[in-house]
C-alpha cells in the first residue's frame, strides 16, 4: 500500500494506491491524516469500527474519508491504521488512533470534507488500484 | 489563462462568451495582469456554471478567483426559481458562511505597545483555535436548534455581546428560513463542542492597524482613522457546515440524474429551487449562516473579555460582520424588472452599494463595508460596496488574496519556526499550536492582495477605503 498527497492550488489532494482497491482506500486514509499532521506520529491504539454503503465506487470513497472526517472531529482523534473489506457497495473497516496531542501531532489543519474534485477510483492496466481525492481543508 | 477566448468589455471586464451548454456568458472583473495569471480551469468552471439551469445574466469571477470545486472561488452566480433555477451545494462549499467581522477598539497604536505581548498571549488562551480544540459552551438539543435559527442575535440573548452588535451584521444577525430539521444530527454532533471556537486553516484571530485611509468621508463614517487599532476574526460554520456540505453535495450529485440535471463537474452538484431537496439544503445552508453568525457573535464576546482584563479603557465596537460562502435570496434588478434571485457568493462578499435599502442608517449613504481578509505579514483591507454594483454582479466583490502556491510546496518553502520569527522581527505576534500549520499558511503562500483590491476598485465593485496592517495574529 502506498499514499502520497497531491497539490490543488487551495486544498490538498489525497492519494492511495494498492494491490486491491481495499489496500487504495487504506493508502488514500493515510493520506487524509498526512494533510493534517505526520502519519508516524499518531499512535493506532484505539480502534473506531466504520461501515459505509454506496451505489459505486467513487461514492464510497468519498462516503469513507467523509466517514473519517467526521470520526475526527467528534472524537477529536487521528488515524495512523486502516483495515477494510469491501463487498460489493459495503465497505466495513477499523481505523486506529490516538486523541489528538497538539504539542506532539502539530496538525496543520483541519479537514473538512472530501470533494469531487479529482475524484478518481479504478484499476490500472497493470493491476493496480488508485483512490484520489481532493480534500477541502 | 488563454485571453483570446475573452472578449474585453472594459478595461476590468473580461468576458467569455456563451458556445456550447453555456447558457449565459462568463464575466472576470481583473486586470489583465490577474486574469493572465488565472488558471485554464478559472474559465472551464465558470463555462460550467454557466451552463445551470435558471442561471441569470452571467457566471461571474471576482478579482481574487482561482481555481475550486464546481464553481470558481471568487463566484458569483444568481438563479431565478421561476425559470427553472437551481441552488448548489457545490456553489455555497463546505465552509458555509465563513466570513470575516471587525471591531473597532477605541485605541491608538501606542496604547497597546506596552502590552501587546499579553494580548497575545491571553487571546490564544482564551480563543479556542487549531485541530481538535473545543469551546466552552456545550449546547443541548433544544439550545441547539435555537441557535440554528436565532444566529448572533441568539448569542446576544444568551449574553455574548449586546443589541447593538445586531445592527452591524449582514441580515442584522439572523437569516430567515433556517431550518434546525433539515440539518443532519451528525452535523449538529460534529457542532456539539466547537460553538465559540476558531478553526484552522486560514482562519484567524488579528490585532490590526489602520495604516492608510483612502477615502476620509467613509472611513469617518466608518469610525475609523489611521493608527486605529482593530481586532478582525476571520471563520465560519465550523464543523456543522463542514457536515452540511457534504450531506448535500452528495444527496444533490445523486438526485441530479433524477431531476434531468446535467452535471458537466459533480461538485456543481444542485436541485430545483422548486423541489423539496432544493429547498432542504436552503433550510440547511440558512442554519448554519446563523451557526456562523452566532460562533463570531461569540468570538466577538471572548474577545472583549480579554480587552476588559488587559485594557479596560477599550471599547470594542462592531465595523461590520461579512459572509462569503453563502447562497442569499435578494432582490435585483435583471432583464429590466425587480426579480427575487437566489446568489451564490463562493469565496466573493456581498457589496451593496450607497443608498441600499438592506444596510444600516449608519451606512446606508457610504455602502456597506467589504471585509477583506489578509495572511498573517500581508495588509487586510476594507472596502465599501460601490455605486452601481448591483448592475455588475449582483452586488458582490472580492473576498481574499487566494493562495498563490499549494500547502504542499508552502510546506517545502518554509519551516513554521522561522516564518513565526521573521514576522516577529517586523513587529507581528504569531500564536499557533501548530508550527506546520504556520508553513502551509506563510504570508507568500497567499497573492498579493493589493493588486486584487485594486481590481475591485477599478472594475466598480468597491471602493478602496483603508488598508490595515497586522500586529498580533492567532491561528489555528
Amino acid at each position: 500500500m502506498k499514499w502520497e498527497t497531491f497539490a490543488h492550488q487551495a486544498d490538498v489532494g489525497v492519494r492511495g494506491l494498492g494491490a486491491s482497491v481495499e489496500e487504495a482506500f487504506a493508502g488514500a486514509a493515510t493520506a487524509l491524516t498526512a494533510a493534517i499532521c505526520d502519519p508516524a506520529t499518531v499512535a493506532p491504539r484505539t480502534p473506531v469500527a466504520i461501515a459505509c454503503e454506496a451505489p459505486e465506487l467513487e461514492l464510497l470513497l468519498l462516503d469513507w474519508l467523509n466517514a473519517l472526517i467526521y470520526e475526527m472531529a467528534v472524537r477529536r482523534m487521528l488515524f495512523s491504521r486502516f483495515e477494510l473489506a469491501i463487498a460489493g457497495t459495503q465497505l466495513t473497516a477499523t481505523a486506529w488512533g490516538e486523541p489528538v496531542d497538539t504539542a506532539r501531532h502539530q496538525p496543520a489543519a483541519e479537514t473538512k470534507g472530501a470533494s469531487f474534485c479529482e475524484l478518481k477510483v479504478g484499476c490500472n492496466d497493470d493491476g493496480r488500484w488508485l483512490a484520489q481525492c481532493v480534500v477541502d481543508v | 489563462m488563454d485571453l483570446n477566448r475573452f472578449r474585453q468589455r472594459a478595461p476590468f471586464e473580461w468576458e467569455l462568451p456563451a458556445s456550447g451548454r453555456m447558457r449565459v456568458p462568463g464575466v472576470i472583473f481583473a486586470s489583465r495582469e490577474l486574469v493572465l495569471d488565472m488558471d485554464d480551469k478559472v474559465a472551464e468552471q465558470l463555462a460550467n456554471v454557466a451552463s445551470l439551469p435558471g442561471i441569470v445574466d452571467a457566471a461571474y469571477a471576482m478579482p481574487d478567483a482561482h481555481w475550486g470545486y464546481g464553481f470558481p472561488i471568487g463566484g458569483v452566480a444568481a438563479f431565478d426559481a421561476e425559470a427553472g433555477g437551481v441552488v448548489s451545494a457545490g456553489g455555497v462549499g463546505f465552509d458555509i458562511s465563513c466570513g470575516v467581522r471587525t471591531l473597532r477598539t477605541g485605541l491608538k497604536r501606542p496604547d497597546i505597545e506596552a502590552v501587546k505581548n499579553a494580548l497575545a498571549d491571553r487571546l490564544f488562551a482564551r480563543i479556542p483555535a487549531g485541530v481538535g480544540s473545543t469551546g466552552a459552551l456545550r449546547l443541548s438539543a433544544s439550545a441547539m436548534d435555537a441557535m440554528l435559527r436565532g444566529g448572533a442575535r441568539w448569542a446576544v440573548k444568551e449574553g455574548y455581546g449586546s443589541e447593538t452588535d445586531l445592527l452591524f451584521i449582514e441580515e442584522y444577525g439572523c437569516v430567515a428560513g433556517a431550518d434546525p430539521a433539515a440539518v443532519s444530527e451528525q452535523a449538529k454532533k460534529r457542532q456539539r463542542d466547537e460553538m465559540g471556537t476558531l478553526g484552522s486553516g486560514n482562519h484567524y484571530l488579528e490585532l490590526q492597524v489602520v495604516e492608510q485611509v483612502f477615502d476620509d468621508a467613509v472611513a469617518r463614517g466608518y469610525g475609523i482613522a489611521e493608527g486605529d487599532v482593530l481586532v478582525t476574526i476571520h471563520c465560519g460554520s465550523r464543523g456543522l457546515g463542514h457536515q452540511i456540505g457534504t450531506d448535500f453535495l452528495r444527496e444533490m450529485v445523486l438526485g441530479a440524474r433524477e431531476a434531468g440535471i446535467v452535471l458537466p463537474d459533480r461538485e456543481l452538484a444542485c436541485a430545483p429551487l422548486n423541489s423539496s431537496l432544493g429547498q432542504r439544503y436552503l433550510g440547511a445552508m440558512r442554519a448554519a449562516i446563523n451557526c456562523a453568525l452566532a460562533n463570531r457573535q461569540i468570538l466577538t464576546q471572548l474577545t472583549r473579555e480579554v480587552f476588559a482584563e488587559i485594557l479596560p479603557g477599550a471599547r470594542l465596537g462592531l465595523l461590520y460582520d461579512v459572509s462569503h460562502n453563502t447562497c442569499k435570496e435578494e432582490t435585483h434588478l435583471a432583464g429590466g424588472r425587480r426579480r427575487r434571485l437566489f446568489v451564490h457568493r463562493k469565496g466573493a462578499t456581498r457589496a451593496f452599494g450607497p443608498g441600499h435599502a438592506e444596510l444600516p442608517a449608519e451606512y446606508r449613504e457610504l455602502g456597506q463595508p467589504v471585509l477583506i481578509g489578509g495572511s498573517m505579514g500581508t495588509a487586510s483591507w476594507i472596502l465599501a460596496g460601490a455605486a452601481g454594483t448591483e448592475e455588475r454582479a449582483f452586488g458582490s466583490a472580492c473576498h481574499g488574496a487566494g493562495r498563490a502556491m499549494s500547502r504542499n510546496e508552502a510546506l517545502r518553502r518554509w519551516q513554521g519556526r522561522s516564518v513565526v520569527d521573521e514576522l516577529a522581527a517586523r513587529g507581528i505576534l504569531i500564536r499557533s499550536p501548530s508550527f506546520r500549520g504556520v508553513a502551509e499558511e506563510a504570508p507568500l503562500a497567499y497573492k498579493d492582495v493589493g493588486a486584487v483590491v485594486e481590481a475591485a476598485d477599478r472594475a466598480g465593485l468597491a471602493r478602496k477605503v483603508a488598508r490595515v496592517a497586522p500586529l498580533v495574529c492567532v491561528k489555528g
